[in-house]
């Protein structure tokens, strides 16, 4: 520990700190821009230029070690005079045009200006101009504004883990560019616009459409991914204006992923269902919420009476609040049905029985930093957990081993200590390689069913280095992606998983897949031991189904299947925020607030319990989720509907929901039969589901629709020897056949595949026809040659 | 598509040698020189070549480009002669030494002649102000006390 003095006030920092650590700590502000806490020092703005005592001139304070017995003063004439001059140097060259420009009111350079700026220029020459680029459909440029302080070219190589801008030129020419022309298409992108203490990076969807004082800041969670990042919602006028970080260390730091970000763009969407609506003689009518209601009550009571409850379906996502899903769990139970399920993507439930409790993280997010060695297991990890990402990201920099065993060699932006890339039904065998490598390496056996199953694999080099990064060290992690998740043998997974974890002495844990799975899982909202998981519900229609929040042609593993079975349906409920295919398949459409319109409580991966209340009025006539179904349980004369209030919500799923919970959480299971199948003939499906279409609220988001993730999602990628078979010119079609069902799509050479697999997404409407297919036959589409009118 | 030749690599990785395995970025100063003396001028392409050579993000690699003078962004003329106008030059004759290439070649700085002959750049300090006016043909032939005499029969030499 050093002992110094800031503006006389004595403070004790540790060792390697600097001044403007230890000023922090005393609560001396010393002005800045370039200084960022999560960032390197580039001490390159000088704005924080101090006074240090026997110092021959000002010290920046961001990169100056503090030492014993120093004796600073950050703000003493001497400090101002320096700091006013660095700011007179600043505004030489940056327009004074505050009014015009997008950052006024919320500019670090504005506020500072006021207090260390001139009241007027003593400039007179020209200034300098720099031309805008275009860095993609989030990221809006004025360049001109920019102080050079290189936040955004340290935020990419240090945090994103992709330099994908730089600062071009030198003194006067200085530019901050990407590189000829490049959009920046990192899938944490979005936080350069907070990190940019001027106007010259800011949000492009938001651009000019609102000034910060006239909007309000509201707390909130993020519905998207497992970690719900923690929420500031601005809002103008009962409309949600912009989404920005809430800094929470433990969560998401002081970060958004884009999704996060940006998804909000969706809640103003035109496809916003405000009015409940009845079909009537296949006619679409707007009607009260009481008739439609009524209707509800009726209809379920009607199939109940005639084919009992079981012949009642509930498919629920699991982005909706804990809430929701606890009342629409005690409804569909109450009516005596089993039949709920949040996890539409989940193809493989043999295992539920022998699951233990609620899959989840396994530790707190903050704590992965501190394993030595992890091994995660089909995961499209940069894409599904941006955030989780960079955890990983910046614990490998200090020497965590990240090992992987993925159907794809992503570039996951970080130091990858071994990877196993097989094809999707090679994944099982591949982990039991690791198992049993492992095994071998600790000397210890094998438990039974995976001494059995493995007896005959033989172990590859790359399981082997796997094998012997997680038996060296001691603090060590297995974590199952989505892609695992989805999986068609996801309980062999699991439990090979498992038994990896237990012969490495380390934890296993699930990166979540969804902002509820793991609070869905907790209330219950999962069939049990006698209902019908989601692909039960599919493949043994039911009389009548609730789809609650999903869209189950997108949202469901076999949406193609799972639409039939909702067709053949007598009636079919939907609540939902958005109008979508239900209009084709339900005879009611009730409209329900999405998370910004309703309090609520996510619980993340990690399984803290995060609450929020609205931060808008519900639009039109929609209303929460939970007091639809508080009233409809009234209506249907069920026991246990009577709530004045959320809180009353709360406490009738527990009057402790953080004790609840983490009693539930347990990622144990037992005895499952493995199944390791042997590689099928034929080409592969590697069928992800794109980060921009994993719920209905981020498909609506047009400016993520536009980014490159987004369009290359719709695309096909193809392992070399695919795509060179085919014999296809980039951005030709091919078509996609399985049995006979067929799509065409733009084709990829997608190197990063393993040979004989192609990448062909879920949840896109340009993939439906293909339901769950894992297994693809692939044709060139003739090409189609124009003859004639060539010299026009 | 390569655009380096094998021999540019070969020197590129010789010059790998003297940096730990991975700090390659070290060798991009030497690479983008290497590039450049194959090419007359760093294209694009030639740049991106260089980053995935050194397995460095392209800005990255365009950042060093664009910093130092002697790396030409464009095509240049066969001889680019890079005249020194910093202050102590300046003082002793070199902004005069351009203004008289200038004149007799016809051109502004950063120009080039119409035959493709020359080039004319402006450069900063070459550590030689003793010798001013000083000049650089070339990026490697340096020419000291640049008289007007001195300057004629230098463009002579090139020209043929
Ligand atoms: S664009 Fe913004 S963040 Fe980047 S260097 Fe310029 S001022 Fe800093
Ligand atoms: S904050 Fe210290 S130099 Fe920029
Ligand atoms: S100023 Fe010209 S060589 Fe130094």
């Amino acid at each position: 520990m050093i002992k110094l003095e800031i503006d006389g006030k004595a403070v004790e920092v540790e060792n390697g700190s600097t001044v403007m650590e230890a000023a922090n700590k005393v609560g001396s502000f010393i002005p800045h821009f370039c200084y960022h806490k999560k960032l390197s020092i580039a001490a390159n703005c000088r704005m924080c230029l101090v006074q240090v005592e026997k110092a021959p001139k000002p010290l920046p304070a961001c990169a100056t070690p503090a030492t014993e017995g120093m004796k600073v003063q950050t703000a003493s004439q001497y400090a101002k005079t320096a700091q006013q001059g660095v700011m007179e140097f600043l505004l030489i060259n940056h327009p004074l045009d505050c009014p015009i420009c997008d950052q006024g009111g919320e500019c670090q350079l504005q506020d500072l200006a006021v207090g260390y700026g001139g009241s007027a220029s003593r400039y007179q020459e020209e200034k300098r101009v720099v031309v805008n680029k275009n860095l993609g459909p989030l990221i809006s440029t004025d360049m001109t504004r920019c102080i050079h302080c290189t936040r955004c070219v340290r935020f990419g190589q240090e945090i994103a883990g992709v330099m994908e801008l730089g600062m071009a030129g030198r003194g006067e020419h200085s530019e901050i560019l990407s590189f000829v022309g490049r959009t920046v298409d990192s899938e944490l992108s979005g936080n350069v616009i907070d990190l940019c203490p001027v106007g010259a990076l800011t949000s492009k969807p938001f651009r000019y459409s609102a000034r910060t004082w006239e909007l309000s800041r509201r707390k909130s969670v993020s519905p998207h991914d497992g970690l719900g990042s923690n929420l500031v919602v601005q809002v103008k006028v009962d409309k949600v204006m912009r989404v920005l970080p809430r800094e929470n260390e433990a969560i998401n730091e002081c970060w958004l992923s884009d999704k996060d970000r940006f998804a909000y763009e969706g809640l103003n969407s035109a496809e916003r269902l405000t009015k409940p609506m009845l079909k009537q003689d296949g006619k679409w009518t707007e009607v009260e919420w009481n008739v439609a209601l009524d209707y509800v009550a009726h209809a379920l009571a009607n199939i109940r009476n005639e084919h009992g409850a079981d012949a009642i379906g509930a498919l629920a996502s699991p982005h909706q609040t804990l809430e929701e899903l606890h009342l629409l769990n005690k409804l569909v139970r109450g009516m005596g049905s089993n039949n709920i399920d949040t996890r539409l993507r989940q193809l493989d439930t043999r295992a539920d029985g022998q699951v233990k409790g609620v899959r989840w993280l396994g530790m707190k997010v903050a704590d992965l930093a501190a394993l030595q060695s992890v091994l995660v297991v089909g995961s499209t990890l940069r894409k599904d957990h941006p955030l989780l990402a960079n955890r990983f990201r910046q614990a490998a920099k200090r020497g965590q081993q990240v090992n992987v065993l993925h159907v794809a060699d992503d570039d996951l932006l970080m130091n990858v200590a071994n990877r196993l890339i097989v094809k999707p039904s090679q994944m099982a065998d591949a982990l039991a390689q690791v198992a049993k490598a492992l095994a071998a390496l600790k000397s210890q056996p094998l438990s039974k069913s995976v001494a059995d199953a493995t007896a005959n694999i033989r172990v590859s080099d790359a399981a082997q280095a796997i094998a012997k990064s997680l038996a060296d060290k001691e603090k060590v992690g297995i974590f199952v992606g989505n892609f695992a998740e989805h999986h068609p043998e996801f309980s062999t997974l699991y439990a090979l998983a498992q038994e990896v974890a237990r012969l490495a002495g380390g934890t296993l844990g699930f990166l979540g897949e969804a902002a509820n799975s793991v609070g869905a899982a907790a209330v219950g909202a999962v069939p049990g031991s006698k209902g019908l998981c989601a692909q039960g519900m599919k493949s043994q229609p039911r009389k009548a189904y609730i789809v609650f929040g999903a869209e189950p042609d997108l949202d469901a593993a076999d949406g193609e299947a799972t639409l039939a079975a909702l067709y053949t349906a007598e009636t079919v409920i939907a609540f939902s925020a958005f109008k979508h295919a239900a209009s084709r398949y339900a005879d009611v459409l009730l409209p329900i607030a999405p998370f910004t319109e309703t309090a609520g409580t996510f619980v993340n991966t990690e399984g803290t319990v995060q609450s929020f209340n609205g931060v808008v009025k519900p639009l039109g006539d929609a209303r929460p989720g939970w007091k639809v179904l508080r009233v409809l349980g009234n209506l249907m004369k069920l026991d246990g509907f009577e709530f004045n209030s959320i809180e009353d919500v709360r406490a009738d799923i527990a009057a402790d929901l953080q004790g609840f919970v983490a009693g539930k959480l347990n990622n144990a299971i037992g005895e499952v039969t493995m199944n390791l199948a042997p590689a099928t003939a034929g080409v592969e499906r590697i069928a992800e589901v794109p980060l921009y279409a994993a719920d209905p609220l981020v498909r609506r988001a047009p400016s993520l629709q536009k980014t490159a993730d987004a369009k290359r999602a719709a695309t096909a990628g193809l392992a070399p020897d695919v795509y060179d078979n085919l014999k296809l010119v980039d951005g030709q079609s091919v078509r996609i056949k399985a049995g006979a069902a067929e799509v065409n799509l733009p084709a990829r050479r997608d190197p990063t595949l393993p040979a004989g697999t192609a990448r062909v997404a879920l949840a896109l409407p340009e993939t439906l026809a293909l339901g769950a297919a894992t297994t693809l036959t692939l044709e060139m589409l003739p090409v189609a040659v124009t003859i004639g009118h060539a010299a026009e | 598509m390569s655009l380096l030749s094998a021999l540019a690599k070969q020197k590129i990785d010789r010059e790998l040698t003297k940096y730990p395995a991975d700090q390659k970025q070290s060798a991009c100063m030497s690479a983008l020189a290497i590039a450049q003396d194959e090419h007359g001028w760093l294209s694009n392409e030639l740049m991106d070549e260089v980053a995935q050579y050194l397995g460095m993000a392209p800005v990255a690699v365009y950042e060093v480009a664009t910093f130092y003078n002697m790396y030409n962004l464009k095509p240049t003329g066969k001889h680019k002669v890079t005249v020194c106008t910093n202050l102590p030059c300046a003082l002793s004759g070199g902004v005069d030494a351009a203004e008289y290439l200038k004149h007799k070649l016809g051109i502004d700085f950063r120009e080039t002649t119409a035959d493709g002959q020359f080039t004319l750049m402006e450069g900063e300090c070459m550590g030689a102000c003793g010798d001013a006016p000083v000049l650089l043909v070339n990026n490697k032939r340096m020419c000291s006390f640049m008289s007007k005499e001195k300057l004629d029969q230098l463009v002579e030499e090139l020209k043929k």
